[in-house]
């Protein structure tokens, strides 16, 4: 139970800068998601917090105590790693116990706190076997548990699910988010997946090269990304981008893209008038395409066409992959009762109140 | 290709039957016969033969590699024309058989006749029963031997998985570890022999020659001392004897260990960090037991080396000053005193006492999929 503060902090590795100039505040209790591509300094900035890297610049602050050249052990902190490194020798006990054995803890309090954890995660079962004998699913709560056992003020999780396959995945995913509840502890967990991120995350730090893009609550990341990088991560399939320009003529204006021209709806026409005759990327979630007679009521509507290329169905709703006029392939999510075949033309319905605009040369959110 | 297992009834007499098969049955006969001959020929050519050296060399090394591979070749060509079930039964043995031919002839039946000779009296011809036994567990030299042994085993084999475990260790956490690892390694090349020879300058009374003696004259300004042959310090002076036998083993300990501890996943030392552990908690409580099995092989593996010491000895003390050991008192029994039937009793104890160790060692390396 305590916030976590990282201050101007940098970590290099000789010429490379892992963890560029990052400052978050993390506060009592939040569940904050590090999310990113490989390479991004995810996994670096949570290892600087654990202590197991040391940081190059700037400072980290565990409550109000600045943790800088403060041992792992002595961190108040407990993390479940990726591959879960439990010990093999241990039983599944003994792994959860170390910790506590290190700490003098008494042994019936050991025996206890085992116990409540073993029952929490529902491996009461298992305490006597050696990691060897256990399933990955099995192996991923017992790592869990050594790190509940300990009751740190803060958990770090790095990239704990990637090694489970998809169905216990997403069990696992709803099993952590339960537990943060209950243990209204500070949870600061790093994973690849936007989705692990979106589903659990009471805040989302999205990092590209070390550098954090933005931070921000799941839906207002999904709804106002800050540039095309966090616009493009962020939901699956990923945000269509197009060089754009927008036009106004006879007082309306209209995004052009060489490949389709879409009218701005007077509503959203008011904040973006300052751009008008300025290159822009123009990004449409393939959420917000919709086939025309298809198309929900109440959105801002727009009207193109385009070629189908593929077309995926997915049950409940059908991937198109779309061909502009200008070759330009982009997709759209429609209605699984749309009945189109390769090359078919198909009338759209972009819904336009979830439009962005981007500036072309920093990538940033212009509206 | 599916064969079946069974021959395919001929119809006809057995002579029909030859005359079928006729080819086939000469083909195999004639072939392992022609190979025979030419390398009996061979033989005769390269112990008879006045052709110049270069040549016989040459045609033994043809000879040589040619006739085994030939050997190979007939016994599989002879195999694959039986049956698919004899073939897969014949066959792994046209393989492993000579292997296990040469290590009977060379290995076990030398100790079974061994284990013969230990019976009769010196000379190998009167039966005596285990009188040479009796001897082995009654004689003084036997006694010191064996004390020896066990100091051998006590403080040559711990400190060199000691020294060799902490140097891999320490190695692990050095900029420097090539070069520290290669120069541990390094005395690994010499051979015991050579090892004797060169402690036996350090160790020389001389301290012009002697290092040890130029140090300790140096320092304390008393005289110098045979250390190897100290009766004031003895059965101590046999640590000095031991010491080489360290300085070589240390070596093949740590490259072992290294290779162990290089396989200890990263993130199980980070989460005992995380989990509260002292750098040397994490050493003796994750580090340790996650070797384990390297360290009992190891061990073992020394600890039969130390058991069969013998070159060291031989050299530095030729047995001498108390310093005799299991092997070197076969060795003076068996050659020196001529007294086949207690040398090969001595053998035969020293082959009984590896055994165990052996067979335990065996069972480690089993237990880690080595084989």
């Amino acid at each position: 139970m305590s916030s976590v503060t990282f201050e101007h902090v940098y970590k290099r590795f000789g010429d490379v800068v892992a963890v560029n100039d990052l400052s978050i505040e993390v506060e009592d209790k939040e569940f904050l998601v590090f999310v990113g591509p490989s390479g991004c300094g995810k996994t670096t900035s949570l290892r600087l917090l654990a202590g197991l890297e040391e940081i190059s610049d700037g400072q980290i602050l565990i409550g109000d105590r600045i943790v800088n050249d403060v041992p792992p052990k002595d961190r108040d902190i407990a993390m479940v790693f990726q591959s879960y490194a439990l010990y093999p020798h241990m039983s599944v006990y003994d792994n959860m116990a170390f910790g506590l054995k290190l700490r003098k803890t008494p042994k019936s309090q050991i025996d206890e706190r085992v116990k409540v954890a073993a029952g929490l995660l529902g491996i009461e079962q298992l305490l006597d076997r050696k990691p060897k004998q256990l399933s990955g699913g099995q192996r991923q709560r017992v790592a869990v548990g050594r790190a509940i056992v300990r009751e740190p003020a803060v958990f770090l999780f790095d990239e704990p699910l990637s090694n489970l396959d998809a169905k216990l995945r997403v069990e696992t995913r709803a099993n952590i988010s339960k537990l943060h509840k209950r243990l209204a502890t500070t949870f600061i967990y790093v994973t690849h997946d936007q989705v692990e991120a979106m589903t659990m995350a009471s805040r989302i730090a999205v990092m590209k090269d070390g550098i954090l893009q933005q931070i921000d609550s799941p839906q207002d990341l999904y709804d106002n990304p800050a540039n095309v990088f966090v616009g493009g991560f962020i939901g699956s399939p990923s945000m269509n981008f197009f060089d754009a320009t927008l036009v106004e003529s006879d007082g309306k204006l209209e995004i052009n893209t060489g490949g389709f021209r879409l009218e701005v709806p007077a509503e959203k026409a008011k904040e973006w008038r300052a751009f008008a005759g300025k290159p822009v990327i123009f990004g449409i979630r393939p959420e917000d395409i919709h086939a025309k007679q298809f198309a929900p009521p109440n959105i801002l509507e727009s009207d193109m066409d385009a070629k189908v290329d593929v077309t995926e169905l997915m049950g409940n709703e059908i991937f198109l992959y779309l061909m502009s006029k200008d070759n330009k392939q982009f997709i759209a999510r429609v209605d699984p009762r749309v009945r189109v075949s390769n090359d078919d033309k198909i009338d759209l319905a972009v819904n336009m109140a979830n439009a962005h605009i981007f500036d072309p040369k920093t990538e940033t959110s212009l509206a | 290709m599916q064969r079946s297992s069974e021959k395919p009834r001929q119809p006809g007499g057995p002579v029909q039957w030859l005359s079928v098969n006729a080819i086939g049955l000469f083909t195999a006969l004639a072939i392992p016969l022609a190979t025979f001959l030419v390398l009996y020929w061979g033989f005769f050519f390269l112990r008879d033969s006045d052709a110049p050296k270069i040549v016989i060399a040459i045609v033994a090394i043809v000879w040589g590699v040619g006739g085994v591979a030939a050997l190979y070749l007939v016994a599989n060509s002879l195999v694959d024309r039986l049956g698919d079930t004899w073939r897969a039964r014949i066959q792994p043995f046209i393989f492993v058989g000579p292997a296990v031919a040469i290590l009977l002839w060379y290995l076990a039946v030398p100790s079974l006749r061994t284990l013969w000779i230990s019976l009769l009296d010196r000379n190998g011809v009167d039966f005596v029963g285990l009188s040479n036994y009796i001897a082995v567990f009654t004689t003084r030299n036997m006694f010191t031997a064996f004390r020896n042994n066990i100091l051998w085993i006590l403080f040559g084999a711990t400190a060199s998985v000691i020294f060799g475990l902490l140097v891999a260790i320490l190695a692990d956490r050095s900029r420097f570890e090539n070069i520290a690892k290669s120069v541990i390694f390094m005395p690994m090349a010499i051979s015991m022999v050579g090892a004797g020879v060169i402690w036996n300058m350090m160790y020389e009374v001389n301290p012009n020659v002697g290092l040890l003696n130029a140090i300790y004259t140096g320092v304390t300004g008393n005289n110098p001392v045979a250390w190897k042959a100290a009766a004031e310090i003895a059965p101590w002076n046999n640590l000095f004897l031991i010491v080489v036998m360290v300085w070589l083993q240390s070596g093949f300990a740590m490259v072992l260990f290294s290779a162990a501890i290089k396989g200890i996943p990263g993130e199980i030392l980070e989460a005992g960090r995380v989990d509260g552990a002292t750098e040397i908690q994490v050493f003796f409580r994750i580090m340790i037991p996650y070797i384990m099995g390297t360290i009992i092989t190891v061990s073992t593996t020394i600890i039969i080396f130390s058991l069969k010491i013998f070159d060291v000895v031989q050299v530095m003390t030729g047995g001498q000053f108390g310093t005799q050991v299991i092997a070197t008192q076969y060795y003076r029994e068996y050659f020196t005193n001529q007294n086949a039937g207690f040398g090969s009793a001595i053998a035969i104890v020293l082959l009984i006492t590896v055994i165990p160790v052996m067979i335990y060692n065996l069972r480690q390396l089993n237990d880690q999929e080595a084989f």
